[in-house]
């Protein structure tokens, strides 16, 4: 594998009695999309601002394309682009000048910056109201242009602090396909976010941040499998027989509730040890069954597994 | 230092500021006011009512208040002449600092707490820019304008202070030496001064109209001037001017040393 692009080791940042990230061990590599999980106060902002020279660690040290943030911050800001949690755009002026001050400040050549300014509104779909105060965008529009601006001077590293936290459906899925195409350019991204389908769709690797401290990494595939216990079945039976399943299954520790599909009845909450019992279950109470179906464990059932031990340990 | 990027700083922070009309305002209102409304009021609504205008009993009464300098200036003249002379080269001298001074201190609030404010800042902290480069570029995108701005009122001021004397004095006031001396020395000064106080107010300050009203404060010491010089405690001679002058670069370069030792893009992110 390529040398890693971003490496920390014992990466930690205090605000006072709080431990905002507690020595964060961590590798990405070249071309990857890194998905950094974590609900609100974990931590991933903090790591973000760290790991671009704009925030001072309490402890450890990090390199990102082989510079030390705290010492060489402008020629590392120069590689990297951060689409911050909060747009973070002047409302007060015009999607143009917005991107044209920026190109300037991360000292885009000066004869590419109309041309730079004009081909990003095109391609985040901003042309027809690039004249406008940025103040009357719809939120979808704003995340659009900020991320138009995060990739102004073509950065190799990208950062994108909960992406799509602020959008409805349709907006995100848009945004989504705009991060997979600049993806596909070649660069490295490195995403915040406590959406776990989010993740699952658009990540090579996920890390789950946890009070700070790095509790999982891996594909999300490898995740769901080694820490998602729990599974759900889908059982697919003759039709009328939900409600005699339903009754037969009530002695389990396992929830029962109706099937997306007609006919088929859902079983979470069951480890995957048990399912010869439910199955036996249901056949000894003449339930006849013609299809069971495990399905396949998402990040969220890894989420979840995740957080109830840390619960339990509390 | 990247010009490049302080100039895109300036361009970004005066851009946004000649929207805020709570900016905007008192840039256009203050200067129209001391230099244009005050002057033509004082010297000719008098004569329009028919009083004496100048030469009243009560600007007597104040003239011979003033200190023995100050008198010994205005000496020869007619009483008419000597009231005009001393209301508009001398009293409305230290009027004149409260524009750079107010100037300078309300855009670098907008420029420095406003950029807060409206989480813009954030995303400035992320590119290439240094710390110099990032306060460079407010300082002087508050600074410049101070200076335009009192150079305008200066030239808007002198035409109208010549027009409403003209009759009472027989000669044009302007220009002279202590108000040249204020212009090129002490306004840029005073800007200075504006502004650095701002950068010191603006470490506490969460919004713009918070940081607008502490900021006004720093007009107090041009009060005292002009308190001191109509209890004849001091006068406007070219000495004085330029010692003023002195005196507000050491201060402005005080607190910009204070100012500059919280100014780092680490301290400034974790106010946001
Ligand atoms: N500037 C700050 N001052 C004090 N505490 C902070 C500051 N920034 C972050 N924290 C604290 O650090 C923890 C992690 O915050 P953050 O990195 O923003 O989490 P996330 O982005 O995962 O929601 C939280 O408990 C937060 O309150
Ligand atoms: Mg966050």
């Amino acid at each position: 594998m390529a040398d890693p692009i971003i490496v920390t080791e014992g990466l930690t940042r205090r605000f006072g009695d709080t431990v905002a990230v507690d020595g964060l061990a961590l590798e990405v590599y070249p071309g990857e999309v890194f998905g950094f999980l974590g609900h609100n106060g974990a931590g991933k902002t903090t790591t973000v601002r760290l790991l671009n020279g704009v925030l001072t660690p309490s402890d450890g040290h990090a390199r990102i394309l082989g510079l030390d943030p705290m010492t060489d911050g402008p020629a590392l800001r120069r590689l990297t682009g951060v689409l911050t949690e909060t747009p973070s755009l002047d409302e007060r002026l015009t999607a143009r000048v917005n991107l044209s001050i920026y190109a300037d400040l991360y000292g885009v050549s000066k004869t590419e910056v109309k041309r730079r300014v004009d081909q990003l509104l095109a391609a985040f779909d901003l042309t027809e109201r690039a004249d406008d105060k940025v103040g009357e965008y719809s939120k979808g529009m704003k995340q659009r242009l900020a991320l138009a601006r995060t990739v102004i001077h073509q950065p190799t590293l990208l950062f994108l602090d909960e992406p799509t936290a602020a959008l409805d459906p349709v907006a995100a899925r848009q945004v989504h396909a705009m991060i997979l195409s600049t993806a596909r350019e070649g660069r490295t991204v490195f995403i915040n976010t406590h959406n776990l389908v989010e993740a699952q769709r658009m990540c090579d690797r996920v890390g789950v941040m946890e009070h700070g401290r790095l509790v999982a990494l891996g594909t999300p595939h490898e995740l769901a499998r080694s820490l998602a216990r729990n599974v759900s079945v889908e059982f697919e039976l003759a039709p009328g027989s939900a409600e005699q399943a339903m009754t037969a299954l009530q002695a389990m520790p396992v929830q029962v509730s109706a099937g997306q599909r007609n006919g088929t009845v859902l079983v979470s909450g069951a480890e995957r040890e048990a399912i010869p019992d439910l199955i036996d279950r249901l056949v000894s109470a003449h339930v006849r069954i013609y299809q069971v179906t495990p399905q396949e464990p998402t990040l969220e059932d890894v989420y979840f597994a995740l957080h109830s031990d840390a619960e339990v340990k509390q | 230092m990247n010009w490049r990027a302080i100039w895109a700083i300036m361009r970004k922070d005066l851009r946004v500021v000649l929207q805020n009309k709570g900016v905007v305002l008192p840039i256009i209102l203050l200067p129209v006011i001391l230099f244009v409304v005050l002057p033509l009021l004082v010297l000719l609504l008098p004569a329009a009512l028919g009083s004496t205008g100048a030469g009243s009993n009560d600007l007597q009464e104040l003239l011979a208040m003033v200190s023995p300098g100050l008198r010994s200036q205005l000496e020869g003249l007619d009483p008419d002449a000597a009231g005009a002379v001393f209301f508009l080269v001398y009293m409305l001298a230290p009027l004149f600092l409260i524009v750079p001074i107010m100037v300078s201190n309300v855009i670098a609030a907008d420029s420095f707490v406003g950029e807060k404010e409206r989480k813009t800042l954030e995303a400035l902290l992320y590119t290439p820019t240094t710390d110099g480069e990032l306060l460079m570029g407010k300082l002087l995108s508050a600074w410049l304008p101070a200076l335009l701005v009192s150079l305008l009122g200066y030239v808007l001021y002198s035409i109208t202070a010549n027009l409403a004397a003209a009759q009472l004095v027989g000669r044009p006031l302007f220009p002279n030496l202590i108000w040249t001396v204020m212009v090129v020395w002490v306004a840029p000064a005073a800007a200075a001064f504006g502004l650095t106080s701002m950068m010191l107010v603006s470490v506490r300050a969460k919004t713009f109209q918070d940081a607008y009203q502490t900021g006004s404060l720093v007009v107090l010491p041009v009060l005292i001037l002009l308190l001191g010089q109509a209890v004849g405690v001091i006068y406007f001679s070219v000495w004085l001017t330029l010692l003023l002058g002195l005196g507000l670069w050491v201060v402005s370069l005080v607190l910009l040393y204070f100012g500059k030792r919280t100014f780092h893009r680490t301290e400034l992110i974790a106010q946001l």
